[in-house]
């Protein structure tokens, strides 16, 4: 991972963050770590976070984009297309 | 089967084990005790209020709420929670842990035998004025995000408390305008005594929110005179009573069946020894913004009936009392319902001189102060109304000016009454009465 992709990673580990009700996930997150699966993430508050990613970024997510968005790594890259 | 000499079986006696109280001039129930009892208002001005032109500038607004929130909630909550959730969940919370029962894991199985019903009055305005209307009038709906709906649907207020504790009985929100929390421990108090459930936190929560007051200041029902002079601004039974002042909070009570209550050792607040639901159907002088004065004297002496209180058995009573017009009719009505025949009625009080109108948690509010004034036997003052109404005259000696100390009371009527013509009156006893 280049050390652009893991800030943004930082970033958006740190949005999923209060919303990720696996604790232990949280502690050991990379970007194979999935955002509902394993983060326990709520799946309405995804839509939050999104908002939230689009913000701190400072892009616009199409709501097809989010359907791709299963780990980490896949908010990661699409971020890091947007942002390109 | 022992019954309390009152014709009620044990097993359908309800008592109150739990407290919880979020007001404008106090939080939690021992600081609220000590605040009604020296007669302190929690009423202040609002700059918000000034600056949008409203007649009535003050309001009653708990304050330090949000230092509390985010010490007890994680922001994942906290972004969906409106004023009125949380009030709600503060008051739910204290009133859980004051029944001393044990705050579940977000692990644990429901509570099968614990529910809710938890009302509002106008409910999520706050949200919907300052997000829903304005983000999709502007072609942004995507931006409101997952959380507008939990916090604009009535119900939110009881489903989020449900959240917090894990009840999995009956969870609902009940809506009767300013009847609303009164009509909420009834509702629950009746689930529990048909065998529906064990426990049920009940009551009521209403934000603070320019876009909840603007109506009623358009309607000239809340008090333009006072603006300078924000404590004593809420007038009750006043003869320069000029009008209600809104106030905001939420009570909650925990009601438990007695043989659960007893089970557990828990310590008893007060029991519910009954109450009337009813409404004057706009007649006889009622309409959607007046009550039918029958339907009052009616919805009084069906709860002293049910409860098997004697009209000469209450010790005191907790009104409506607004600071409308509509005082000298409500006391008229006490006065009949208990048929006083000359007898001088109870000493009568009105919490809302302190607190304001809090709309949809105006009833739990006040029952909370109910039941910790019959619990502590005393009578808090109703400020504010030296000058006593004329009409209101002949019963001035019964309205305490400072808290009266009443170490043989028992018994204690709230009522309710809201738009729509609704009433509601409950009865507390104290369970060695």
């Amino acid at each position: 991972m280049s050390e652009a992709q893991a800030e943004v990673m930082d970033r958006v580990v740190k949005i999923l963050s209060p919303f990720a009700k696996n604790e232990a996930a949280l502690a050991s997150v990379g970007p194979d770590t999935g955002i509902l699966d394993d983060l326990k993430v709520n799946s309405a508050r995804l839509v939050d976070a999104v908002l939230s990613f689009e913000d701190e970024f400072d892009i616009e997510i199409a709501d097809e984009d989010i359907d791709g968005v299963n780990t980490v790594g896949d908010a990661v890259r699409l971020i890091e297309a947007k942002i390109a | 089967m022992t019954n309390d000499g009152r014709g009620r079986p044990d097993d359908q006696r309800v008592v109150v084990t739990g407290v919880g109280i979020v007001a404008p001039n106090a939080i939690g129930a021992r600081p609220f005790v000590a605040a009604v009892r020296e007669g302190r208002s929690g009423i202040r001005k609002i700059p918000k209020l000034e600056e949008l032109g409203f007649g009535c500038r003050v309001a009653g607004v708990p304050e330090g709420v949000e230092q509390l929130v985010e010490k007890t909630f994680p922001e994942s909550e906290r972004i969906a929670m409106n004023l009125g959730h949380r009030y709600a969940c503060l008051a739910a919370l204290e009133a859980w842990d004051d029944a001393g029962l044990d705050r579940p894991q977000p692990d644990s199985e429901p509570d099968w035998d614990s529910g809710a019903v938890l009302g509002t009055g106008i409910g999520g305005m706050d949200t919907i004025g300052d997000k829903v209307v304005p983000l999709t009038d502007a072609g942004r709906v995507r931006r409101l995000g997952s959380t507008a709906v939990e916090q604009v649907m009535a119900s939110g207020i009881s489903a989020r408390v449900s959240g917090l504790l894990a009840l999995g009985n009956q969870v609902t929100t009940n809506s009767s305008a300013c009847s609303t929390g009164t009509e909420a421990l009834l509702e629950g108090a009746e689930r529990i005594r048909r065998g529906g459930a064990r426990r049920m936190l009940c009551g009521g929560a209403e934000g603070a929110s320019h876009y909840i007051w603007a109506g009623f200041d358009a309607m000239r029902v809340m008090n333009r005179a006072s603006n300078e002079a924000p404590e004593r601004a809420s007038r009750p039974m006043s003869a320069s009573a000029g009008g209600f002042v809104p106030g905001a909070g939420a009570g909650v009570l925990l009601l438990e069946s007695l043989p659960s209550a007893l089970e557990r050792g828990a310590t008893i607040h007060a029991e519910v020894l009954g109450g009337m639901l009813n409404c004057g159907g706009h007649r006889g002088g009622g309409s959607m913004t007046a009550p039918n004065p029958d339907g009052v004297r009616r919805c009084i002496r069906g709860a002293l009936q049910d409860a098997g209180v004697a009209p000469t058995e209450v010790d005191a009573i907790n009104g409506h009392l607004t600071a409308t017009g509509a005082d000298p009719r409500e006391v008229t009505a006490w006065a009949e319902a208990l048929e006083c025949n000359g007898r001088r009625l109870p000493p009568i009080t009105s919490t809302k001189s302190m607190v304001g109108h809090c709309l949809g948690a105006a009833g739990a509010v006040e029952c909370v102060a109910s039941v910790l004034m019959l619990r502590e036997r005393f009578v808090h003052p109703s400020i504010n109304c030296e000058d006593v109404h004329e009409e209101i005259a002949p019963h001035a000696a019964s309205i305490p000016h400072a808290a009266m100390s009443l170490p043989d009371m028992r018994v204690i009527a709230k009522a309710g009454f809201g738009f729509g013509d609704v009433n509601s009156c409950i009865v507390f006893g104290s369970l060695e009465g």
